[in-house]
């Protein structure tokens, strides 16, 4: 079945539960160039959402809007049910770990976490109690006064996550908290976060260019491109029915092809290859559409041969990812890739039955 | 959901408003301090001495007098003719420490420093000392006379001689070492490396150094009123039809002729400065030179032949400050420092110029490093912050003797509010600020820039005020570039003679301008003496610098030890 055609189910059906940051219809513009536009989304308390989507997609624009660094041009942004769309950002109640983390070099951890503890509702000794809760929390009880310079990546992270909950904002806003790290801290990280994010039951934003971290940390997805949101919903149901073609490509691996809606109702025409696809029966006769498919789903050999519309083409190249082999097929002119288990791969430059199930065929219709 | 898309309206926080206000202070002082005075300047170039507007005629009498023409041509071939031995000089030198393993680079830094500290005239003193008409070596001129264009270049070396091998340097020290390694890996002779990597990257420093010698030279004051005898330059030109004919308007027009070698400087060099972006990746891997005889002994010789001379320079102008009787009693003896016998000032003349410099340093390094981060962070954007940025870069292009005869021209007139000032020691700190402002302001951005740009936006979402985060974290990080903008405001402050010549009264004469009288009235050793007392002041405190170095690391630098 297609995603393209019918509504989602999955962003509609996703677990909402009371809003508490509403984004309603928010444009940003930087002199001509329109960085955001009609942004419209909501969060439910203690939710995790992501924010996804190529550099210039306009996803930190949009969390900076939030955050009243760079106001929204037009549009509004209410929070816990007030609209705080024209405040400074002072006014307003979050916290934000940067990609940099913008900790303050010359004061220590502790410096740092109690940076926002000040005035008369934290008198010194409450102040320290709440640091070290902090510490604590973040597992960094050890290091108070070491100096951000003499911490790993990993350890500044934390201290910058802790600096941002010391005064327990209703939103957390986190813009690509984890590029600056390497791979193996990254994941590790990523988990702690949520982990920690999920104990506290803050609402919490993140903004990230890297879709596994996106896919696997939070209850929604919201996937953006060119400054306009393409998709909102849970990590399955945008890697299962994007929304757009924008969303089929960019989220997982797939492989493109064009092709036209054929003269049998149900049936596709691509590279001479004659395809059964029942999400284009309502498509008229001759619509050229965007077709994806997942490596995963493209299926080779004797279960090919047991389904309608299979082919034959040929074995170009073969990748080894561990768990599984790429390979790389091409019949005609359409090139495919498909996920095989490392004991059934086949030689280069051998022909094999390959088939593309039906009811996995993501198709777009082009806007001509 | 709504389709209007309604224009947000953006609360501006009282704090907001707040530092606009102090960057609105900034446009003040600046406009005062700088616009309004060239912008009289300006006018009064086309006003008779009545204040009629005359058009051009000003500017027509200027060049149907012979004279004039020939004191800009003057200006043009001395200044050509130093820069063209500084430059090669300056580049051996900086060469040699930058890229080559001679040993006491420290100290020949430090040499190098030297003419920076003290002021103009004290070399053209020390040249007419050793040169002069009882020059101990002026057999060695064979008749030649030291004063005119030979000791104005001669002075001009030693006095520019820093200020280009200090860009030379900079510019020779951002090497990237997997250049060479390519290239030598590609079987690139020494000299076709040097051609082809070396000189590429040193070639805007090379446009800058040169820039900055020309400028530094044509619009210098102090050397050819020394040493010039009776050969005219555009600088003592002016002086002369402002103090002694008292013709402010064909002041003011030489004033705006010698204002054109330094704005075209100025914009070769901001262009130069353009084309300099992105040579060094920050990925790039420091240069470090290996040891070679036949590269280090020859730069060695030179770094030790120009540090004797520019040690030497300075040693004659003290030994002769020392001297009874100049060079017919050479007894030692302290009485040319008794100042007050050679001029009314006496050595009072030096307190004032030490508390003009201090003032000038601790207001000026305040003004400067707030509105520097009010740019940058506090208040950034917005068509008040291009103003002030904008005005912050004029100072470099307006040379002190056209900043100081502005400021007469602009408090003088009987019109203006401020002329209070005039006279009073406020008008010789507000032009030392001024004067001196664009290499203070671009110090403090570049120290500014180096921070997390999201300093202040942490800041305001644990909903702390910008000023806090200035005071705790910004000020902090940046206390060296603080200290080095207020040292170099005070040193600069303390040896100029150029921007202060007009301005002084009868109580706040500066000491650099009473060694300019002393040596009018022949007491050239007292002259000698004053110079040398301003250099030792100067030396102090770079010194002082130096060795508070140390403790403030340990005080506020602690966190960068790793």
């Amino acid at each position: 079945m297609s995603a393209g055609l019918a509504e989602a189910p999955g962003a509609a059906l996703a677990a909402a539960p009371a809003p508490y940051l509403v984004v309603d219809q928010v444009s940003k513009s930087f002199g001509t160039f329109r960085a955001l536009e009609r942004a419209s989304l909501t969060v439910g308390a203690g939710e995790f959402v992501s924010f996804l989507g190529p550099s210039g997609c306009g996803k930190t624009t949009l969390l900076r809007a939030i955050a009243g660094l760079d106001p929204a041009t037009s549009g509004r942004i209410v929070q816990d049910g007030r609209d705080i769309t024209g405040l400074p950002p002072s006014a307003r109640d979050f916290g934000i770990v940067f990609q940099s983390y913008a900790l303050f070099p010359n004061l220590n951890v502790s410096e740092n976490i109690a940076y926002g503890l000040r005035g008369k509702a934290w008198p010194r000794s409450r102040r320290q109690q709440r640091v070290a809760e902090l510490l604590t929390l973040v597992g960094l009880a050890d290091q108070a006064t070491k100096y951000p310079a003499q911490l790993s990546g990993g350890q500044q992270q934390r201290v910058a996550l802790a600096r941002a909950l010391a005064n327990e904002p209703g939103l957390l806003l986190l813009d690509e908290p984890l590029s600056a790290l390497d791979a193996i801290v990254r994941l590790h990280l990523r988990q702690e976060i949520r982990a920690l994010q999920r104990r506290l039951g803050v609402t919490t934003v993140m903004v990230t260019h890297d879709q596994e971290e996106a896919m696997g940390v939070s209850d929604r997805v919201v996937v953006m491109s060119r400054g306009r949101i393409e998709q909102i919903g849970t990590p399955e149901a945008i890697y299962r029915h994007p929304a757009t073609a924008f969303v089929a490509g960019f989220v997982g691996r797939s492989s493109h092809f064009d092709a036209v809606v054929d003269a049998t109702p149900g049936m596709l025409r691509a590279e001479g290859l004659v395809l059964p696809c029942p999400a284009t029966r309502g498509l008229l006769f001759g619509t050229q559409v965007s077709t994806y498919i997942r490596p995963e789903d493209v299926r080779l050999g004797p279960q090919a041969q047991a389904l309608p519309g299979h082919f034959v083409a040929q074995v170009t190249h073969v990748e080894f990812l561990g768990p599984i082999c790429r390979v790389s097929l091409e019949a005609g002119r359409l090139r495919l890739e498909a996920d095989v288990h490392p004991s059934l791969v086949p030689a280069v430059g051998s022909d094999v039955m390959a088939a593309l199930p039906e009811d996995r065929l993501l198709v777009f219709p082009q806007d001509v | 959901m709504s389709d209007l898309a309604l224009p947000v309206r953006v609360q501006v926080p009282l704090e907001q408003r707040l530092l606009r206000l102090g960057l609105l202070l900034a446009l003040a002082v600046l406009l005062l301090g700088l616009v309004l005075p060239l912008g009289t300047l300006l006018l009064r170039a086309f006003e008779d001495a009545d204040g009629h507007f005359v058009g051009l005629a000003n500017f027509v009498a200027y060049v149907a007098t012979p004279s004039l023409r020939i004191a800009a041509w003057n200006s043009l071939w001395t200044a050509a003719l130093t820069t063209i031995i500084v430059v090669p000089l300056a580049f051996g030198f900086a060469y040699a420490l930058t890229r080559s393993c001679i040993p006491g680079k420290g100290i020949f830094r430090a040499v190098m420093l030297l003419p920076v500290l003290a002021p103009s005239l004290l070399p053209a003193l020390a040249l007419i000392y050793l040169f002069g008409n009882q020059g101990m070596l002026r057999v060695l001129l064979f008749g030649e006379s030291i004063y005119g264009p030979a000791g104005i270049v001669a002075a001009q070396v030693f006095y520019c001689f820093p200020h280009a091998a200090l860009i030379l340097a900079v510019a020779l020290s951002t090497a990237d070492a997997r250049l060479y390694e390519a290239a030598e890996v590609l079987k690139a002779g020494r000299a076709r490396i040097f051609a082809t990597v070396t000189l590429p990257v040193a070639r805007y420093g090379l446009v800058s150094a040169s820039v900055v010698v020309f400028t530094l030279v044509v619009t210098d004051f102090g050397i050819p009123k020394v040493i010039g005898g009776q050969f005219p330059v555009l600088a003592t030109d002016v002086y002369k039809q402002v103090v002694g004919l008292q013709n402010f308007n064909m002041g003011a027009v030489v004033g705006l002729v010698l204002l054109l070698p330094a704005i075209g400087a100025f914009l070769l060099d901001r262009w130069a400065d353009g084309q300099r972006a992105g040579t060094l990746s920050g990925r790039a891997v420091p240069y470090v030179p290996k040891p070679r005889r036949a590269r280090d002994l020859p730069l060695l010789a030179l770094c030790l032949l120009v540090s004797t001379a520019l040690v030497g320079i300075v040693g004659v102008a003290i030994w002769g400050s020392l001297v009874t009787f100049w060079p017919y009693n050479l007894t030692l003896t302290l009485n040319n420092y008794d100042f007050d016998r050679f001029d009314t000032a006496g050595w009072s003349a030096l307190w004032t110029s030490v508390r003009i410099a201090l003032a000038a340093a601790v207001c000026g390094t305040a003004l400067v490093f707030t509105t520097a981060w009010l740019l940058e962070r506090g208040a950034p954007g917005g068509k008040l912050g291009h103003a002030v940025r904008f005005i912050a870069g004029l100072p470099l292009a307006v040379p002190g003797l056209v900043l100081g005869l502005a400021f007469i021209l602009f408090f003088n007139h009987p019109a203006n509010p401020f002329g209070f000032l005039y006279g009073t020691l406020a008008i010789l700190v507000l032009n030392g600020m001024v004067h001196f402002y664009t290499v203070m302001h671009l110090t403090a951005a570049t120290a500014i820039r180096q921070l997390d740009p999201e300093f202040e936006a942490v800041g305001a979402s644990l909903k702390v005020p910008a000023v806090v985060t200035f005071g705790r974290v910004t000020v902090p990080i940046c206390l060296p570039a603080i200290l080095d903008i207020a040292v170099y405001a005070f040193v600069n402050v303390m040896t100029t003679v150029s921007a202060v010549i007009f301005l002084y009264g009868p109580d706040t004469k500066p000491a650099s301008v009473a060694v300019v009288h002393m040596d009018e009235a022949g007491q050239a050793s007292a002259a000698a003496a004053m110079a040398v007392t301003i250099l030792a002041v100067t030396c102090s405190v770079k010194l002082l610098q130096l060795a508070s170095g140390g403790l403030v690391e340990r005080l506020t630098q602690r966190w960068r030890r790793r």
